[in-house]
């Protein structure tokens, strides 16, 4: 990690290929087995091994957002961690969060208040803001935008995607069902 | 993506013999990082020794009225843990101003210590890079240098250290343990990271196949006088031109201890305690800072792109010791 030399890619070259692993995730609730090569990143392993191709590949490096997910409890970015890692972790991914034909109040506050365009971002808007509205550290629209940042909309929806988590935020505030 | 074998380490005595039985063999935690330069092919490990699941992540107090963080909290656990944000609000800040919630939530202390520099000719490569390939040259001299260091480089580097949580950590004088083959020692925060000399390619003073277990924060927090100032281009997720962590300990208006550590200017947190000097039993006023700040940057060295970086520089040191002394909005 700190600074080793390169690794001569010839020798690798003669590196049989690793084999694959089988892993248990619980994604939204159900228990999913899939088997995955080291490289394969958790988002490449829900949208690739597991159908759910809800959550995005924007940037596929960290930087955008839209592959976000809740592992845990907590929101991360699902292109940075390999499935291998996660091993026995609980997945929350868009697809998890209406119950039947309900959607969840987030899903309804952004509809309510139109805050996409193309909706690319959605999903990774959606789940980082239920890890915010769970973190409970934003009180005010700034802090909203402050702790939206690490989720970008190419279309510039931000002023109603603020709208639609405060929306939600103040409603839980209130501790109201829906 | 290069292709690796993957083991989950169990404890610590496993992870450590795992990584000493294969010289390409590394570490990985939050990942966020590493993850990130392997896809680009600037890392190419041919195994990964997972330290995640190790129980490395406690924050704790420790003897001598500090406080222990453990190498694997994350970001989010150290910033928004009640005896960090009441006695080290300096640290908690500094976080903050870093990466997003979701890398906050991965990202680890251990790994924040040993991410690499974001010079986008060390990520490009099919650029020459001396950090990433020793002796071929560096493009960012001559090139495209916006974000690059103008202190402490050499002709062989002008990388900067990315991390806004390191510089308040080495404002505040952390100290950083390390287990390996020889034993446990401590390195203080200010010998960790190197300069890059005649060997960029080496980022820090860990020795092979050591791992950080902690990071030890000294009592003094300077809770009451402090500042993280971080000046970048936009004001939410990006890394800095230039950081500043400032932390005073005053009698009235009387500068009694001062510590200042810069980030976005060096290849590690830039600290010249002779400067800090020039505060003890000062009063605190603007023009004593400007005379602190010029004599923190003497020698600085702008490379065309990165040259209006010591003026920057200088004002950002002279508004944080202001607001560490005087509060928020100064």
């Amino acid at each position: 990690m700190n600074g080793k030399p390169k690794t001569d890619t010839a020798k690798k070259a003669a590196v049989s290929l690793p084999t694959k692993s089988r892993i248990t995730l619980k994604v939204n609730g159900a228990v999913k087995r899939v088997e995955v090569a080291p490289w394969t990143t958790l988002l490449d392993a829900l949208r690739e091994h597991l159908d759910l191709t809800g959550t995005k590949k924007g940037c596929d490096h960290g930087q955008c957002g839209a592959c976000t997910v809740l592992v845990n409890g907590k929101r991360i970015t699902s292109c940075l961690t390999l499935a291998i890692m996660q091993d026995g972790a609980e997945v929350t991914t868009i697809e998890g969060l209406a119950e039947g034909e309900v959607l969840h109040p987030l899903q309804q506050a952004f509809v309510d208040h139109d805050a996409f365009q193309c909706g690319y971002c959605t999903p990774g808007q959606i789940c980082s803001a239920l890890g915010l509205l769970r973190e409970g550290k934003a009180k005010s629209p700034d802090g909203i935008r402050e702790l939206m940042s690490g989720n970008i909309c190419r279309c510039g929806a931000y002023s109603n995607i603020v709208a639609a988590i405060e929306q939600v935020s103040q409603m839980e505030e209130r501790g109201d069902e829906q | 993506m290069n292709s690796f074998t993957y083991t989950r380490a169990d404890d610590l005595t496993m992870a450590l013999r795992e990584v000493a039985a294969d010289g390409a063999a590394t570490f990985i935690a939050g990942g966020t990082n590493l993850i990130d330069l392997m896809k680009e092919n600037v890392m190419r490990p041919t195994r990964l020794i997972d330290i995640s699941h190790l129980a490395l992540n406690e924050i704790k107090s420790s003897s001598g009225g500090g406080l222990q963080l453990g190498a694997l909290a994350t970001n989010t656990d150290v910033a928004y843990h009640e005896e960090v944000e009441r006695r080290y609000p300096l640290l908690s800040k500094a976080i903050l101003a870093g990466a997003s919630p979701q890398l906050r939530n991965m990202a680890t202390v251990g790994g924040n210590l040993l991410q690499r520099t974001r010079c986008c000719y060390f990520y490009d490569t099919a650029t020459p890079c001396n950090k990433r390939e020793p002796g071929v040259g560096c493009s960012a001299i001559a090139g495209f240098n916006r974000g690059h260091a103008i202190l402490g480089t050499s002709e062989h580097c002008i990388a900067s250290h990315p991390s806004d949580m390191c510089v308040a950590l080495a404002a505040l004088k952390a100290v950083v343990r390390v287990t390996g083959p020889a034993g446990d020692r401590t390195i203080p925060f200010a010998e960790f990271h190197r300069l890059p000399g005649d060997t960029p390619n080496i980022d820090t003073n860990l020795a092979a196949h050591e791992i950080i277990t902690a990071v030890d924060l000294p009592a003094k927090g300077f809770a009451e006088h402090h500042s993280y100032l971080k000046v970048r281009d936009r004001t939410s997720y990006a890394f800095a031109l230039v950081s500043v962590a400032a932390a005073l300990e005053m009698d009235r208006d009387t500068i009694t201890e001062a510590r200042l550590a810069v980030g976005g200017v060096a290849h590690k947190p830039w600290r010249e305690p002779e400067a800090e000097a020039l505060l003890h039993g000062q009063a605190a006023i603007r023009e004593r800072f400007e005379r602190v700040a010029e004599a923190l940057l003497r020698g600085a060295k702008g490379y065309g792109h990165n040259s209006f970086k010591t003026q920057l520089a200088k004002l950002t040191i002279v508004r944080a010791l202001s607001q560490a002394a005087f509060g928020e909005g100064h």
